[in-house]
């Protein structure tokens, strides 16, 4: 669990305002405690994804929500098969 | 050792770094681990293209590793591509693609209905049948001058096999299309055969040559003459020479393993055996009063440790 400006501290590209554009969005959701945002390590990877997408990938601002989805779709897949106890490669 | 960066990437040595920095997405875009969950060589692959990008995606890393100041080793390694460890787990339904609801059972079953689909589909594609592998005992002889086989499969068939000259065991023939059926239409499997050659109580085989053993009598040794020998192809009538001694050795060629295609028919050697026989009175007479012409020790420089 970390905060806001640790969250910021962790990656050097990343800014608060894109940051903040994915909380509204939606495509990070993080917790509120009090006042605070606090971050868990599946929202710190979410980040560090979203930023590999936009910044390696060149996957721009139209494209992220359908990857998003998609890939969102896939870990709901891979979640339920091994809810189901099927083995997963990897 | 490191692949060279420039390699891992597919960019030549003098690309530009707009076409590293392309050649990088490209790759990037392919082996992410996170959209390739489940294939763990896309995961060493985007590793290695990070690892080459890294390097050269930085002008100043570049042109020190070009100048060979640094090594495409023991570059700090970027953390990343690790999402889908922490998506997999159950925390990873905050991100889910319906939030707040657990997905529809019914979703699953379509995706199930799909799989099943696929498989049934795949079985009613043409397919090849199975290979059938048999094993079958070649006797010594038929191996020497190649034969032709009845080898009775359990479903009942008889398989008419035809033995090359100079099958050795551990050998296979494959008879093409007579293995298991094919299905929906698909073409019959091979039939392996696995060959095991006996042996023979005469002959001795190396290559395609063969060895006998021929004993012969005291009088054929020393006089020579006609001497009738037991061959692969039928007794033979061979000509001793005068003098055979024992451990002669008389090479009848071409009466080895037979000739096949390109390769010519191997010999048949003898190695001559004396065989005095049952106890003659004569003999023993002559042989007590013989000086002989130019004495000979037979064990002449034998020694048990040289």
């Amino acid at each position: 669990m970390i905060t806001l400006d640790l969250l910021c501290a962790r990656f050097t590209r990343l800014r608060l305002e894109d940051l903040q554009g994915w909380i509204a969005e939606g495509h990070v959701r993080p917790e509120r405690a009090g006042h605070e945002l606090v971050f868990t390590e599946l929202d710190v990877e979410r980040v560090g994804l979203i930023l590999e997408l936009r910044d390696d990938m060149a996957v721009n601002d139209e494209a992220l929500p359908v990857v998003l989805s998609l890939l969102d779709q896939l870990y709901d897949l891979r979640r339920r098969l091994r809810e189901m106890g099927v083995t997963l490669d990897a | 050792m490191a692949q060279d960066p420039y390699k891992t990437l597919g960019v030549a040595r003098n690309a530009s770094p707009e076409a590293i920095k392309a050649a990088y997405r490209k790759l990037a875009r392919q082996h992410h681990p996170d959209l390739n969950p489940g294939k763990p060589e896309a995961e060493a692959r985007f590793k290695a293209v990070s690892a080459a990008n890294d390097l050269l995606g930085d002008p100043d890393k570049r042109a020190r590793f070009d100048r060979g100041e640094i090594d495409a080793e023991g570059q700090e390694q970027r953390h990343s591509g690790s999402y889908r460890q922490q998506a997999e787990q159950p925390q990873g339904g905050r991100y889910s693609a319906r939030p707040g609801q657990r997905p529809e059972a019914e979703v699953f079953d379509d995706l199930f209905a799909d799989i099943f689909e696929q498989r049934r589909r795949a079985e009613s594609a043409p397919r090849r049948g199975q290979d059938e592998t048999y094993r079958l005992v070649v006797p010594f002889l038929h191996a020497v001058a190649g034969a032709t086989e009845a080898l009775t499969l359990p479903d009942g068939r008889s398989l008419s096999v035809k033995i090359p000259p100079g099958v050795e065991s551990g050998q296979t023939l494959r008879l093409r299309g007579q293995g298991g059926p094919g299905r929906n239409g698909g073409p019959a499997g091979d039939a392996l055969i696995d060959l095991d050659v006996g042996q023979h109580p005469l002959f001795r085989r190396e290559g395609f040559n063969l060895y006998l053993e021929l004993p012969v009598t005291l009088r054929e040794a020393v006089l020579g003459g006609p001497v009738l020998v037991p061959t692969p192809g039928g007794p033979l009538r061979v000509t001793l020479p005068e003098g055979s001694d024992a451990g002669r050795q008389i090479r009848l060629r071409g009466k080895g393993i037979a000739a096949h295609g390109a390769r010519e028919a191997g010999d048949l050697f003898l190695n001559l055996r004396i065989e005095i026989g049952p106890a003659d009175a004569a003999l023993k007479a002559f042989l007590s009063q013989w000086k002989p012409e130019h004495p000979h020790d037979p064990r002449a420089g034998m020694e048990a440790a040289p």
